[in-house]
């Protein structure tokens, strides 16, 4: 499905086709030929997890994938998490429980936990410690991140 | 001072205002944005920490694209300088370099690549001359200054007869403490954008802590009136005093291109250029000579402090003094000598960060204590709990703390929490004891300190930082001030204040974007001040406005309120208008709306006022340091792999006095994150130079907590209210970098018996401590003395 004049895949559920150097970082490809600038650079090699979006339903960090390795697979983005105006429950845990402070990190990690919640809906302190394994957060101590999670499980919330 | 108004909205934990954006991806950070025609610049680097440059040549750059332009320290329009306490720091370097990392030359070009491409094409040649790269070198001499030591700043705090005090004393501990560079690593980078304007004027939008200082930095440099630069906020993904200092050099450097080429231009570093070229924390050593009592008293302290500066003086000054003005900690001492000296070394300036000097004064002050409880055979509760201040004490200044003093409570409540002295000695027989057998070996460490709110000494009435109020054509009532909100949350702890207020609901207030065409110079948001000191004065201006809405409602012809002559007590609540009665009169909304209707729109300005009593002389370092002090005790426990000294951190117990929580949720935030900060600046994060280069320049060697790094923490927060700050609030943004590091110190000690004496405590750190001997004395652990008062 890829002819000469580009790169097929899907975008937040909708077909796209990209004609720039098979070797774009995808982070720049959804950022500014895309324009959906929610994917943030914090580093640009791997050890940050800002730029992080979903490739067939599992966490990437964008900045290390070139366009050619998406043509014909999913690609999900911060932006695509809200549906018709109403946020996912974990981005509504994030606003209410102190999930989110500059938010420079913010997007990266939802995704990622999005990915998470999507296989384990009840994920204990370790099992999310471990799926943000690589997403930094310099301004909530990560506490309030753990809290927010909690928040979405049964029993969580009564504060 | 009047006082608060009666809280509805304050102690609060809404949804942040700026939640929704920044959850979903729309909030627009400065390298989300694009302005037509933009082009995008990019910096040419010192590879030398020392060196005369001999020529600076673009051919190869222009060659390969000829759109290039490029500017030198030769084409600047104004003074060669980034103007903050000193006037030392070149835009660009002219004839010599003082650090790796120093601009050179910016070149700009229409892509990020090509302007990245041209840099790497300009040739620069030097001639290295000799520098003072560490501050082992700085203490023998600095060969920019004809080989004498090269002093940026110095402070001196002198009370009591200290020799006196040491010659009393029944023991003399000395202790001597190092701490290394802090990278911010706010998640966004720096960034700027520059747009020129027709008129001569340009505008500057970017991420940036402090809008004024923007504006003031680059009207000097670009020789405009200040008025010709509007400086515009947009949000900003952290800060932690990064912010504070360098957005002006980056300023700078995006306005000299954008009025060359006449267009937009676009700056924003990488990660590693972040790194290399933006202010760190300042690496320290300090030396302390206590005098104790046989009961563990304090009777006589003698510390000196020394700071390493960097290239430039940029914020030294101030940061020393709040560095010597901590260094004795939250202890009475009736003699105390500090002396603080700031050294400049071929590095990167050193600047503002988080705790601002406090940090590293205050790691040295809680070894310290540990090192005076192990000499006595004292707990590490009890040698604080002997010795922190209570209200009557006094300060090394002289000023006399009459209120809001919190230490005893946090210990109290600390140990109450964590049964800290009964288990901090079970750990202690654990390791005389201790089987060779690899298993993990567990800690337990604490700290306890203290921070002094808002400005150091007078610097608030210099500033006399105005505020305004307005209530505008919509009846709606904006709050004018340039706070930024970079994570902190500003917008809403100022959103909340205002409404008690003025007697509205959250909803009523809109905080205007800090933009120095729309908001007054209110002070830069910094140094914990903007609840407490801004705080305040919007407190003040929002009781104005409503004392005049509520006189239109009361006598004027036009008021929609019909309340009697006899009516003399009104007041807003919540939206409502109420008589003496409680009855409502009617609504804000409506009054405001007439109120408009008749006479316009209304602004309300307020500037700072001392509260009565606060003096401060900067000459001899006598009187009130700060208004207000917050005060924290912070536990850690861990966990530390015997072979590999690998340090696992597995719980944090934060007791924080706030004096008001105006946001709860918050709040805690604050204290959570600059914890985690403060951990990672205790056992995790390191620079090591190499030839004057840092060698840990990316995130890959700058090595940050992460989430599998991180205690559980239990945070508490303590509301002693200062009738100085709004609300009773003292600020809570920097006082949590301050204990983590000893804290944890502590607890590897308690653990390891290793005595680590400087930061971060990284297994090869603490290898060579325990190489060197550094470790607690067999017999003392092994008897482990239980403490006198302590359980036995
Ligand atoms: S920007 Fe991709 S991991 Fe940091
Ligand atoms: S909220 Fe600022 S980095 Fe996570």
């Amino acid at each position: 499905m890829t002819g000469k004049g580009g790169i097929s895949f899907s975008l937040n559920g909708k077909a796209v086709k990209v004609d720039l150097d098979p070797m774009s970082r995808l982070l720049d490809v959804v950022r500014e030929h895309c324009e959906l600038p929610g994917s943030k650079e914090g580093c640009g090699e791997g050890e940050c997890g800002a730029c992080a979006v979903l490739l067939d339903d599992e966490p990437v960090c964008s900045c290390l994938v070139p366009l050619i390795q998406v043509r014909g697979r999913t690609v999900r983005t911060i932006e695509d998490l809200e549906t018709g105006g109403v946020l996912d429950p974990i981005q509504e845990a994030f606003v209410e429980a102190g999930g989110v402070q500059c938010g420079a990190c913010t997007p990266g990690i939802l995704i990622t936990l999005r990915a998470l919640l999507d296989r384990n809906p009840a994920p204990n302190r370790t099992e999310v410690r471990e799926a943000l394994g690589g997403n930094l957060c310099r301004c909530t101590g990560y506490e309030g991140i753990l809290r927010s999670v909690e928040a979405l499980l049964p029993g969580g919330d009564e504060s | 001072m009047t006082q608060p108004p009666r809280p509805r909205e304050v102690g609060q934990s809404r949804p942040r205002i700026d939640g929704r954006d920044k959850v979903t991806g729309a909030a627009r950070y400065v390298d989300d944005l694009n302005v037509p025609g933009m082009w995008h610049g990019a910096t040419v680097r010192s590879p030398h920490p020392a060196a005369r440059i001999d020529s600076i040549d673009f051919s190869r750059a222009r060659q390969a694209d000829p759109e290039v332009a490029a500017i030198t320290a030769a084409d600047l329009p104004g003074p060669n300088v980034v103007k903050l306490i000193a006037e030392d720091w070149p835009i660009l370097a002219a004839e010599e370099v003082h650090h790796v990392g120093e601009a050179v030359a910016i070149v700009v070009a229409p892509t990020r690549e090509r302007a990245r491409a041209a840099a790497d094409r300009v040739d620069v040649t030097y001639t290295e001359v000799p520098g003072a790269l560490t501050l082992d070198d700085a203490l023998r001499g600095d060969p920019r200054v004809g080989g004498q030591v090269n002093v940026l700043a110095s402070s001196n705090i002198d009370w009591g007869d200290v020799d006196q005090g040491l010659a009393d004393a029944d023991h003399i501990v000395e202790g001597e403490y190092e701490t290394g560079w802090q990278e911010h690593i706010y998640i966004e980078p720096q960034g700027m954008i520059a747009i020129p304007q027709d008129d001569g004027s340009v505008e500057i939008v970017g991420s940036m802590q402090c809008p004024y200082y923007v504006q003031h930095a680059l009207a000097h440099a670009l020789s405009l009136e200040p008025d010709m630069v509007r400086v515009r906020h947009v949000a900003t993904g952290g800060g932690f005093g990064g912010k504070e200092d360098f957005p002006d050099m980056l300023g700078a450097h995006a306005a000299l291109l954008a009025r060359k080429i006449k267009r937009p231009v676009k700056i924003v570093y990488d990660r590693h250029e972040d790194i290399v070229a933006t202010t760190k924390r300042h690496p320290s050593r300090v030396r302390i000579r206590t005098g104790v009592a046989a009961d563990g008293r304090l009777l006589a302290q003698d510390i000196e402090v020394v700071l390493d500066g960097g290239a430039y003086i940029t914020l030294s000054p101030v940061v020393l003094s709040r560095a010597v003005i901590h260094a004795a900690g939250p202890y009475a001492c009736p003699n105390v000598r500090i002396q603080g000296r700031v050294l400049a070394t071929n590095t990167v300036p050193n600047g503002a960060f988080r705790g601002f000097g406090a940090p590293q004064s205050q790691f040295a002050a809680e070894r310290q204590m540990d090192r005076i409880g192990r000499r006595l055979g004292i707990d590490p509760y009890t040698i604080r709990e002997r010795n922190a201040y209570r209200v009557g004490d006094t300060t090394p200044t002289g000023q006399v703390l009459k209120e809001s003093v919190s230490a005893i409570e946090c210990l109290q409540e600390a140990e109450t929490r964590t049964r800290f002295r009964e288990r901090w000695q079970q750990f202690e027989n654990a390791r005389a004891n201790a089987p060779d057998d690899g298993r993990p070996v567990r800690g337990l460490g604490l700290s306890l300190v203290w921070h002094g709110s808002g400005f150091t000494g007078n610097g608030e009435q210099r500033m006399n930082s105005p505020v305004t109020i307005r209530l505008n054509e919509a009846g709606a009532v904006e709050v004018r001030v340039a706070a930024t909100e970079f994570g902190q949350g500003t917008t809403m702890v100022l959103q909340q204040m205002v409404a008690d207020a003025v007697g509205v609901t959250a909803a009523d207030i809109v905080v205007v974007n800090p933009d120095t065409v729309e908001v007054p110079d209110s002070g830069p948001t910094v140094a914990s001040r903007t609840v407490m000191v801004v705080g305040g004065i919007l407190v003040r201006a929002g009781k104005g406005l409503a004392d005049q809405l509520m006189q239109f409602a009361k006598s004027d012809a036009a008021s929609p309120i019909d309340c009697g002559p006899e009516t003399n007590e009104l007041e807003l609540k919540a939206g409502q208008l109420l008589d003496e009665s409680g009855a409502v009169l009617g609504s804000f909304s409506d009054i405001a709306a007439a109120y408009v209707a008749s006479y316009g729109t209304l602004d309300i300005t307020e500037r700072f006022e001392a509260m009565p009593g606060i003096e401060f002389d900067e000459e001899t370092y006598r009187g009130a340091a700060y208004s207000a002090y917050g005060w924290a005790c912070d536990i850690i426990e861990l966990e530390v792999d015997p072979d590999t000294l690998a340090v696992s951190l597995t719980d944090a117990t934060l007791v924080y006095d706030v004096g008001k929580a105006i946001h709860p949720a918050m709040c805690r935030g604050q204290v959570e994150g600059g914890t985690l900060q403060a951990l990672g600046y205790g056992f995790m994060e390191e620079i090591k130079l190499k030839d004057g280069a840092y060698m840990n320049d990316r995130l890959a060697t700058y090595i940050i907590p992460t989430i599998r790094d991180t205690p559980d923490m239990d945070t508490v927060l303590i509301e002693n209210p200062t009738p100085s700050g709004a609300f009773g609030a003292k600020g809570v943004g920097e006082i949590p970098m301050d204990g983590g590091a000893p804290a944890v110190l502590s607890a590897i000690e308690n653990a390891t018996g290793i005595v680590a004496a400087g930061i971060p405590a990284t297994p090869e750190r603490l290898f060579s401590d325990r190489m060197a001997g550094r470790v607690v004395s067999n017999d003392r652990a092994g008897s482990a003395k239980p403490a006198e008062g302590g359980p036995a």
